[in-house]
């Protein structure tokens, strides 16, 4: 019988990464892209994110996919809200990341304005490629995490 | 997916006791009164919701669970482009329209290509008209896949979506080839196309050919004759043909009420009236029929490709007015000349006259028209896209008029809405 | 069926309605009939309805703000409002244009005629700011409803933000407003 030995940091890691569920929210034209991922080419479920909640109560991502508009911006930053913690940001293409090509009066300039980013992906829209790499890029970082630095851990306390 | 779930932003609310903090008196004259009293139910349905399509919000006034109004809310994805547009030069502009309807970005190119073309008179040679039609067609059929994945996902179908998606991916890595961008290419330029095709492009087309009509049959038979498809499809959603010519309805959704009309027969653009192809009708004009005529236009635009190959011509792709088309990368390096319009082209671009001209296409959803007016300068004073989502969408409270709530999802997946072409 | 034969619109217009028709342009094919913003209601039912025109298919409603940075306008044309009708019996298009003064665009609404023209009009009184008489449910449509000024107008600026490149990204952070958690 095999011990295993780890930290309670690595363990818990491990589990968020492995199952990170997105909330199912696409915008414009990056949710295409996004979509494409999901599906039979790409198969996201590799990385244990096939299942997309409806509801973002449920969901532990939300992937940012498109350009955010002021009139949507209150909506974004509400779903953002309605996650439960821990909760981990993408900003997906140009236009999430910075405003993309529209730089003018409805579109926000960045959704980094409204919710804080974990990840941006560059392009216009981003290949499916891109995604997963933003998206592994996001593994890395939460497995670099500790419970102890945690925003909702110093909230409780 | 639960096809009833309803997870809005802004909560549902009764008219009593309401966490709404809009004011229902403001709503007077829209929905009936018996919603301002709380014998109807409002209720919010997005802009995030997994089966609008996109960022559609839609106000529905419920008794019980059937549908009294329906108000549409839309503008969530309001991106400027026109005002954009207004701001760039000619050929910049074509960059943008690709993002309008993200389903089909080559039909915004062509419509806006054969604007300017209309409006500074420019010739488009024989070859580029025939590649255009190939991509017209080709990103027909992908908007149909994507369409016909996600309507069927919506109505609980999972596996018609990976099967679609896996045909896509063959279109869109052809795109890649072309344009070296898999969704927006900005391939089709105003004088033609950006460049030729290339050598491996026709062999990986007629592969893709000979393989796609039989996926057709698969999609087919796992919805078209199947029992629980027909149950929530047939008899749904039925808008008679004078409500959808007077609502502006176009494209596949109007066809399915059984009016003729396709811009590409009726106006024919880029050589449209050389190829031999039908226009499916329906006959009742609801879910199904809408539905099923898209099935048969992916097999028409399969015909129209095949058609297209046969009679690509050679000579240049792109117009040889070097007034509006700047030179081969070859000419600069020997002639001043070419040096001169290069350098014109791209840090002014070119001038049209002040004067206005509308065109439309027929886009996988219906008639994509743009309205161009120009200063007589370098930039235009006013683009306007009618786009066949914002149409559509707007004739939704008609089409769902006392239907009960689960079968809305079916209506709004069968007009095929793109809420990146209805905000613009 | 008997399709009675077409009419020239123009001509036809002329006869019907004398005073309406204030001028035409032709332009690559196009034909722009010009007319007075008071009368546009009856030119459009007389359109859709002779018997020989049959516009029974309204394509689009745009409008283009003729605003100069110049001032180098008339004031009394600065709108104008175009609308692009089709008949599918004959398979032409037609251009119906009114200009609008500076001061209080107001033109009446056509949705009576068209129903498709509710939501056409309703982008322009969000876009353009001009009133349309008699439409059923003039609120904003693609902007948020507390949106001040109306953007597809030319004096309305772009919004136009800095862009950020490496040698400018400390002063543009400094001012951003980024989310906090």
């Amino acid at each position: 019988m095999g011990v295993v030995t780890t930290t309670l940091d690595t363990a818990v890691n491990w589990a968020r990464t492995g199952a990170m569920w997105p909330l199912l929210f696409g915008l414009a034209c990056c949710a295409i892209e996004m979509m494409a991922t999901q599906a039979s080419d790409y198969d996201l479920s590799r990385f244990g994110m096939e299942l997309n909640r409806a509801s973002p109560r449920q969901s532990d991502l939300i992937i940012v996919a498109g350009r955010v508009t002021r009139k949507m911006a209150p909506v974004v930053r509400q779903l953002y809200d309605q996650m439960a913690s821990p909760k981990w940001v993408i900003a997906m293409g140009d236009c999430a990341s910075c405003g993309g090509v529209y730089n003018n009066y409805a579109v926000v300039q960045g959704v980094d304005e409204i919710i804080p980013v974990d990840v941006y992906i560059a392009g216009c829209p981003p290949r499916p490629e891109q995604l997963i790499h933003g998206i592994l890029t996001l593994h890395e970082k939460i497995k670099g995490d500790s419970l102890r630095n945690a925003v909702y851990v110093k909230e409780l306390a | 997916m639960a096809v009833s779930h309803v997870e809005g932003t802004s909560v549902g609310a009764v008219a009593q006791e309401s966490t709404w903090e809009g004011n229902v008196e403001e709503l007077r004259g829209l929905v009936s009164d018996r919603a301002l009293t709380g014998e109807t139910m409002l209720l919010n349905m997005g802009p995030h919701h997994p089966s609008t399509h996109g960022v559609l919000r839609l106000l529905l006034e419920l008794d019980g669970e059937q549908i009294v109004t329906c108000l549409p809310d839309v503008g969530f994805l309001h991106t400027g482009i026109e005002k954009n547009i207004e701001a760039k030069t000619y050929e910049k502009g074509v960059t943008l329209t690709d993002r309008m309807d993200y389903l089909s970005p080559m039909s915004n190119n062509m419509v806006f290509c054969l604007a300017i073309e209309k409006l500074v008179d420019l010739d488009v040679p024989a070859r580029a008209q025939v590649i255009r039609v190939i991509c017209l067609e080709l990103s027909r059929i992908s908007s149909h896949l994507v369409w016909l994945g996600t309507h069927a996902l919506d109505l609980g179908a999972m596996s018609v979506f990976l099967y679609a998606f896996r045909e896509r991916e063959m279109i869109l890595n052809m795109f890649e080839m072309l344009s070296g961008q898999r969704l927006m290419g900005s391939y089709f330029r105003p004088g033609g196309v950006w460049r030729d095709l290339t050598p491996d492009f026709l062999p990986t087309l007629e592969k893709f050919l000979d393989y796609f009509p039989a996926k057709i049959d698969d999609y087919e038979s796992l919805l078209t004759n199947n029992p629980l498809w027909i149950d929530r499809t047939q008899g749904i959603g039925v808008v008679e043909p004078e409500d959808a010519l007077a609502w502006g309805m176009s494209g596949p959704s109007l066809r399915g009420s059984g009016v003729n009309w396709d811009i590409r027969k009726a106006m024919p653009y880029s050589g449209y009236e050389q190829y031999d192809f039908h226009v499916p009708l329906g006959e009742h004009g609801d879910v199904y029929d809408r539905f099923f005529i898209r099935i048969l236009e992916l097999r028409e635009s399969v015909k129209i490709i095949r058609q297209a190959i046969q009679k690509l011509p050679g000579g240049p792709f792109r117009s040889q007015n070097r007034k509006f088309v700047p030179p081969p990368r070859a000419e600069l390096g020997q002639s001043m000349e070419a040096v001169i319009h290069h350098f014109k082209l791209w840090t002014e671009g070119f001038s049209a006259p002040d004067a206005e001209v509308y065109v439309s296409v027929e886009s996988p959803r219906g008639e994509i028209g743009c309205y161009l007016h120009g200063t007589g300068g370098n930039k235009p004073r006013r683009v306007h896209f009618k786009t066949p989502s914002y149409m559509h969408i707007g004739a939704l409270p008609v089409m769902t008029k006392d239907h009960f709530i689960a079968d809305l999802v079916a209506i709004i997946g069968s007009v095929d809405i793109v809420l990146g072409d209805c905000d613009r | 069926m008997d399709i009675p034969k077409a009419l020239n619109p123009v001509e036809a217009l002329k006869n019907a309605l004398p005073d309406a028709v204030a001028d035409v342009v032709e332009f690559r094919d196009e034909t722009t009939i010009v007319v007075d913003p008071t009368k546009i209601r009856s030119v459009m039912q007389f359109l859709r309805d002779t018997s020989g025109l049959i516009y029974n298919f309204l394509s689009d409603i745009s409008a283009v703000d003729y605003w100069d940075q110049s001032y180098n306008y008339d004031i009394n044309k600065r709108f104008g409002v175009s609308y692009h009708i089709y008949s599918m019996l004959y398979n032409r298009r037609l251009r119906v244009k009114v200009y609008l003064p500076e001061e209080a665009p107001t033109v009446e609404s056509v949705t009576s005629i068209w129903p498709a023209a509710n939501w056409l009009e309703r982008e322009i009184i969000d876009m353009m700011g001009v009133k349309f008489v008699g439409h059923p449910d003039p609120r904003r449509v693609l902007m948020p409803e507390d949106w001040e000024g109306y953007p597809h107008r030319r004096d309305y600026p772009l919004g136009y933000e800095t862009i950020q490149f490496s040698f400018n990204v400390e002063e543009i952070i400094k001012h951003k407003p980024l989310a906090k958690e």
